[in-house]
């Protein structure tokens, strides 16, 4: 790793390269900007954006008017606009909020009236209804509602590919690269762990760490970050048909609640659950949260009783003490502060993107790439074709998710390259199947020491 | 060498069950017999335990795990079977046909019979249930031996043995040739599980064992550091070993058309190893957690001959078995084809003491888990009423 960084001035400086980061560089690269992108961890999508129920949201359930409605509204539709230019998957499952009591029930109509407010068609469903379209429910559906464009993708070839067409068209990754301190005086002129960096215009979007960098470089911050840990259970992947649709619970007014989903890579998905802590760090995995979490899971889908499970992970959103998205401009300062991106963050991610840019499109005059480069994503979901499809693969290395070795060499050269064993399993599934590595790790652990 | 694309059987995994039916089959005159491997080298677990005793059964002699392997993988080769190493089956279908993957890329296959013999793995820390983080330096016994036979170094300098199944003392034979030194072995029972190596072994390594002791969380960000036993205490370590717990690998059965049961994690079978597919058999440890391989050895050389006889005879309809009493963890086969003895194996899920009766007759057992009962059952005729096993334990 260079320690040096360059010399000049950048258009922008984006702290944080988890899902929103990313979004961000590729939003300004494409405007013609150039950015710099920095991230302490030694891989991207480390904090926030390593765990999440990897739903795209239409925002049906978020409250009218708000931000993060409209940023989830945005992201959604430029998502389904770009996906299969970037070939990146969309798999239309359509969602059900089910009531499974009386009082449940009663919440049905307000939800779906505040669902058509926000612009998302729902359909509502008797318990019979219901049944059809899942047979492999538990008993007491009272009602339900679907809203059809509720759809499940990949949560971390989206966030590479946005990154990857950054890159691709200019800008500068720098992991390893913790932003210690900086100020204002004409441009920016930031502190890092790996020296001093310039930039026009700085833009925080330190998820985990939102409001210390906010603290650290504008000396105030108006939200802190409360972390609130989600455990999830995904079950290997004969469970997946047990479910077409995402299945919902009826929200609180503190969260989404326990989700039961497919997942792009052909498991099922149960979680997550919401508990606050203090630690930004740890996301502790407890057996007696998950044992009640499984036996959730078992009640909406009995049939889950008898499948095996695959992995258990906890990931932690970085909740604020508000509902909304913290989203602020400091144009005195060129600063923008990206906060509070607590659990939407992945569907709203390339609205967010477009919201920032509207933020601070006056403090550098740029013209939009005529015609910038479009990479396509290697397919590592269950259903397209994927690598060990294809002619001279170099064979199945990791064989529960059918990973091959031209996966790992082409994901270990590519302009994003992992640094660690976690990156190369966000970037490949590779170790993420039912044996859970103990198969592959030697292979995996050979493959990136040769490199 | 390349993909036939039909053969007269093929055999899915390359371990002592795989091979011991591959060598039988070309033994009773069958024409192609093919094995794939998904690994790059044939021979299955035993090439990754690099200590004895393996062979006694097979080759009266005392032999490693790897030369024990290489030899069943040469006399393979020398009856005439061809082996595909780094061929991955990722779908089983009716017909049969096998989908699979190659480094050259995907392939298809049909047989006129498929033995699948994919054997088992280890409970991950996930299917365990330990909370805490995930730091790098938790491993199987398979992985770990794995590593050491890649020639890598481990990622620990005294990490905790869980477990004391046969395979854990595997684990501290494997950590004794790398230079590592187990800082505990921990046990959920009273006394060591294992018939062989009593619970001396370990001390006599001056390996502690603590017993009825489980882990509940492991601590660390990038490596363990400790780990919090079920007495609350934190004992320090850099590393987990998990040992044992074994399901069969049975994914490949799972998302087919085939019968699975839920006691065993493995295929529903008749005694002579016959899937609900007739076309399709399965062998070795896929159908019961765990036996040596010296038992699926043998009960591969018994399987290749049933798989020879049924190439040319229709299926029987079989005869299911029932359990009856909620120690008794699983029963293989669960079903009976008529016209032939069998042998049950029955596994209990505790310390159980009392009674069995099946067929008509009563046997009494006193056995703890992991021990398996055998009972013989005489052929049954066609018309013979399903089979009920019922256990009465002493009060």
């Amino acid at each position: 790793m260079p320690t040096t960084l360059p010399d000049t001035e950048f258009d922008a400086a984006i702290i944080g390269a988890g899902v929103i980061g990313c979004a961000i560089a590729r939003r300004l690269t494409l405007e013609g900007w150039r950015v710099a992108i920095l991230e302490k961890a030694r891989d991207v999508l480390d904090g926030a954006s390593k765990s999440n129920s990897a739903i795209l949201h239409t925002g049906f359930d978020a409250p009218v008017g708000s931000l993060e409605q409209k940023c989830v509204v945005a992201g959604y539709a430029e998502y389904r606009a770009i996906h299969q230019r970037l070939n990146l998957p969309l798999i239309e499952s359509g969602a059900l909020v089910i009531a499974w009591n009386a009082e449940q029930e009663s919440a049905l109509p307000a939800l779906m009236d505040q669902a058509r407010a926000n612009g998302v068609d729902v359909t509502p469903l008797t318990a019979t209804q219901t049944r059809t379209l899942e047979p492999a429910l538990g008993p007491g559906v009272a009602a339900a509602f679907r809203v059809p464009q509720e759809s499940l993708i990949d949560p971390w070839s989206a966030p590479h590919a946005y990154l990857l067409q950054a890159v691709e068209n200019g800008a500068t990754l720098l992991r390893d690269c913790a932003v210690t301190g900086g100020h204002f005086d004409n441009g920016w002129y930031l502190e890092t762990t790996r020296g001093p960096l310039r930039a026009r215009v700085t833009i925080n979007a330190a998820g985990l760490y939102g409001d210390h960098i906010d603290q650290m470089l504008t000396d105030a911050t108006t939200f802190q970050i409360k972390p609130r840990k989600g455990q999830f259970i995904v079950y290997d992947k004969p469970a997946s048909a047990l479910a077409t649709h995402i299945l919902l619970p009826v929200p609180t007014a503190v969260t989404k609640g326990v989700v039961v989903c497919r997942t792009a890579y052909g498991n099922l998905l149960v979680g997550p659950t919401a508990e606050e802590q203090d630690d930004r760090e740890n996301a502790t995995l407890i057996p007696e949260t998950l044992d009640a979490l499984r036996m959730r899971g078992e009640q909406i889908l009995p049939g889950l009783a008898s499948q095996d499970i695959t992995a258990i992970y906890a990931g932690l959103r970085p909740a604020t003490q508000f509902k909304d998205y913290q989203i602020s401009r400091d144009a005195a300062r060129n600063y923008i502060c990206v906060g509070g991106i607590r659990s939407t963050g992945l569907s709203s991610a390339l609205g967010t993107a477009h919201y920032v840019h509207d933020l601070c499109a006056a403090m550098v005059a740029a013209t939009p790439l005529p015609d910038p480069t479009w990479p396509q994503m290697p397919n590592i979901t269950e259903g397209p074709p994927r690598s060990c499809d294809q002619p001279d693969n170099g064979g199945i290395v990791c064989h529960c998710e059918l990973v091959t070795r031209a996966e790992i060499a082409a994901a270990l050269a590519s302009p994003i390259a992992p640094q660690t064993l976690a990156g190369l399993k966000r970037m490949t599934r590779v170790t993420m199947g039912r044996c859970q590595g103990n198969y592959c790790n030697g292979d995996v652990a050979a493959m990136m020491a040769a490199r | 060498m390349t993909l036939p694309t039909h053969v007269d059987v093929v055999i899915v995994g390359s371990g002592p069950a795989g091979l011991a039916a591959a060598i039988r089959l070309k033994a009773l005159g069958v024409g192609t017999v093919a094995v794939l491997e998904r690994d790059p080298r044939p021979g299955g677990v035993p090439q990754f335990c690099a200590h004895s005793p393996y062979g006694l059964r097979e080759f009266r002699r005392l032999m490693s795990g790897p030369a024990y392997a290489r030899r069943l993988v040469a006399q393979a080769l020398a009856a005439g079977v061809t082996i595909h190493p780094s061929a991955t089956v990722t779908a089983l279908h009716p017909g049969p046909r096998l989908t699979l993957t190659t480094p050259g890329g995907p392939a298809e296959l049909t047989a006129t019979r498929v033995l699948l013999a994919t054997g088992v793995r280890e409970a991950s820390r996930v299917a365990r249930q330990i909370g805490g983080t995930k730091p790098g330096g938790i491993l199987t016994t398979g992985a770990l031996q794995r590593l050491a036979a890649l020639g890598q170094p481990l990622p620990f300098r005294n990490p905790v043995i869980v477990g004391t199944e046969l395979v854990a003392f595997s684990a501290i034979l494997s950590c004794r040739s790398a230079g590592v030194t187990p800082r505990a072995m921990l046990t959920e029972t009273s006394g060591t599980t294992a018939r062989w190596p009593t619970g001396i072994f370990p001390r006599l390594l001056g390996i502690p064992v603590h017993h009825q002791t489980t882990v509940t969380a492991i601590h660390g960000r990038d490596q363990v550091t400790s780990v919090t036993l079920n007495s609350g205490s934190d004992l320090p370590a850099d590393g987990v070993i998990l040992t044992g717990q074994f399901r069969p690998d049975a994914a490949l059965i799972r998302t087919s058309h085939l019968d699975w049961d839920a006691r065993t994690g493995g295929p529903v079978t008749d005694q002579t190893g016959r899937c609900t597919d007739p076309a399709y058999f399965a062998a070795g440890n896929l159908l019961h957690p765990v036996e040596t391989a010296g038992w699926c050895w043998a009960e591969g050389g018994q399987i290749g001959s049933a798989i020879a006889a049924s190439m040319t005879e229709t299926a029987p309809a079989t005869i299911p078995i029932h359990l009856s009493g909620e120690a008794l963890a699983y029963v293989t086969p669960q079903s009976i084809a008529p016209g032939l003895p069998a042998t049950l194996q029955l596994r209990v899920n505790r310390r159980v003491r009392g009674q069995i009766t099946v067929n008509g007759k009563t046997h009494s057992i006193d056995t703890r888990p992991q021990r398996r009962i055998l009972v013989p059952i005489p052929a049954l005729p066609d018309d013979a009423p399903d089979l009920t096993i019922t256990l009465r334990e002493r009060a």
